[in-house]
């Protein structure tokens, strides 16, 4: 049988009201749960970092359980495109703060729950800070750097981390940081560089998957409260919707992690170094020939008959959902191959979504000899702000 | 009989769309290297270019992780299953 990580007699657990009575009345009958149980989730602190994909789900399960004090950090506002996922937002929150979205949803799905909202991106400065009164860690975050800094947040305070992680049609679950178990660490002991791995916003995510996986990190982080069941400390969970199955594969505890094996991660590092973004974004750079040109500038000239070609280097399914007219097709890693086929004499002009692939095509270009060429800030998305508001943003 | 592996969604893509492959080999070692070179694309996602694993790509022999059985040295045998985690961050 597993122990509640809450540490309080029962004589010390808050008491339920009439209304929570009624309210939780399907707990209160479950043998697992009963009175001591639901005292002990409104008892619990619970602290989620993130309130999009995989936060969406969990906050709004952990409210309806009935936990009493749930924190949320998050420093992103709503945007139409988190809709298809963040189901704890709503169209009219669009523009608005997650964190005052989810907490008017939370307050809505169940009043009884103590909201305590930390508007801010979490960072080495200030995740003990903000972590320290809880009794758990829900990592609903979306890069590798976040994803150790709440490792290591939670290893340094021994407070659970419930992780999840989600990725086009994958997801993963399990338990971290307790006090026999792996960490993060001891199972990824380092990130893969920088663009290797795609995030949901470059790579796509299939809208019901982080509900599929929060919703197991609030069964974890219930279970935990309640210390009922086996929870998925030292094991991952891989969900694979596609296929639909469900694997564990058994995570050890490595004697040689640096942050729970041998200790040697005494405070926080930097994150974003740790994980090469620094160096990334200086190589992402690319040579200082590459001219920058906003969308307005670029389409002045080409009215007035300047001769520039256009270069569209995004892939053909981005292609389809629209494109500047005048524009040619030329996807990124396809650049090689086609180089012999532009005009040196001419200005080239490339634009993706946002401004990331055609710079990295423009230092091709660069590299092959040519001498002219102009990347398009912020790709078509800012063409379609600035320029074209009938092209489709996606 | 030969050693079953399995992919994730993202590494099927590079293996012709196939989440399980067959290999066979002495040693995980030895499987990796025959689907290296079987599939070119996924050869870089599955080792460094020493062949050794990445940090940030765990191994399952069986289910359990093979950093703790003699890493790509593992001795494997007829009908073992290897599964194979990349570390993803979506959230």
């Amino acid at each position: 049988m597993a122990t509640s990580v809450i540490d309080a007699p029962s004589a010390q657990l808050p008491g339920l009201s009439n209304d929570e009575i009624h309210r939780y009345s399907r707990h209160l009958i479950l043998p697992d749960v009963g009175m001591t149980g639901q005292r002990t989730l409104k008892q619990a602190r619970v602290l989620l970092i993130g309130a999009g994909g995989l936060g969406s789900p969990t906050a709004l399960y952990l409210a309806a359980a009935g936990i009493g004090t749930l924190g949320l950090v998050d420093f992103d506002v709503v945007d139409v495109t988190n809709l298809q996922r963040q189901i704890i937002h709503g169209t009219k929150d669009v523009g608005r703060p997650k964190i005052a979205s989810a907490k008017d949803r939370i307050a809505d799905v169940n009043p009884h729950v103590h909201v305590e909202a930390f508007e801010t991106p979490f960072t080495s400065a200030n995740a003990l800070e903000i972590a320290k009164d809880f009794d758990i860690i829900v990592d609903g975050t979306d890069n590798f750097a976040t994803r150790y800094l709440t490792n290591d947040t939670a290893v340094l305070l021994g407070k659970p981390n419930v992780y999840g992680s989600i990725f086009r049609f994958d997801g993963q679950s399990s338990v971290f940081a307790t006090e026999d178990g792996p960490c993060y660490r001891c199972l990824f002991r380092e990130p893969p560089p920088p663009g290797l791995v795609p995030s949901c916003a470059e790579g796509g995510v299939l809208g019901v998957l982080p509900g599929l996986i929060g919703t197991i990190q609030a069964t974890e982080t219930i279970k935990l409260i309640l210390g009922v069941g086996d929870s998925l400390i030292g094991r991952l969970l891989l969900v694979d919707t596609l296929s639909m199955q469900f694997r564990t594969v058994n995570i050890r505890k490595d004697p040689t992690c640096p942050a729970c094996g041998t200790h040697e991660i005494q405070e926080l590092i930097d994150y974003e170094e740790f994980c090469g973004i620094p160096q990334a974004a200086a190589a992402e750079a690319g040579p200082a020939e590459i001219q920058d040109i906003t969308p307005r500038a670029l389409s002045d000239r080409l009215k007035r008959g300047d001769h520039i070609d256009l270069v569209d280097v995004r892939e053909p399914f981005e292609w389809e959902i629209g494109h500047v007219a005048g524009a040619r097709l030329v996807p990124l890693g396809t650049i090689p191959e086609a180089i012999s086929t532009f005009d040196p004499s001419r200005e080239i002009a490339l634009y993706c979504k946002g401004g990331v692939r055609s710079r990295k095509a423009a230092a091709a270009l660069i590299d092959a000899g040519f001498t002219r060429v102009l990347n398009v800030e912020g790709g078509i998305l800012r063409w379609a702000d600035d320029v074209d508001p009938t092209l489709p943003k996606y | 009989m030969a050693i079953t592996l399995n992919l994730p969604t993202v590494l099927s893509k590079l293996a012709d769309g196939n989440k399980t492959i067959e290999a066979e080999g002495a040693t995980l070692g030895d499987v990796v290297k025959a689907v290296a070179e079987r599939y070119p694309n996924l050869a870089p996602r599955l080792r460094d270019d020493a062949g050794q694993p990445y940090p940030f790509v765990t191994f399952y022999l069986n289910d359990d992780d093979i950093r703790f059985n003699g890493g790509f040295g593992a001795a494997v045998q007829d009908g073992d299953e290897v599964t194979i985690v990349p570390a993803i961050a979506g959230g």
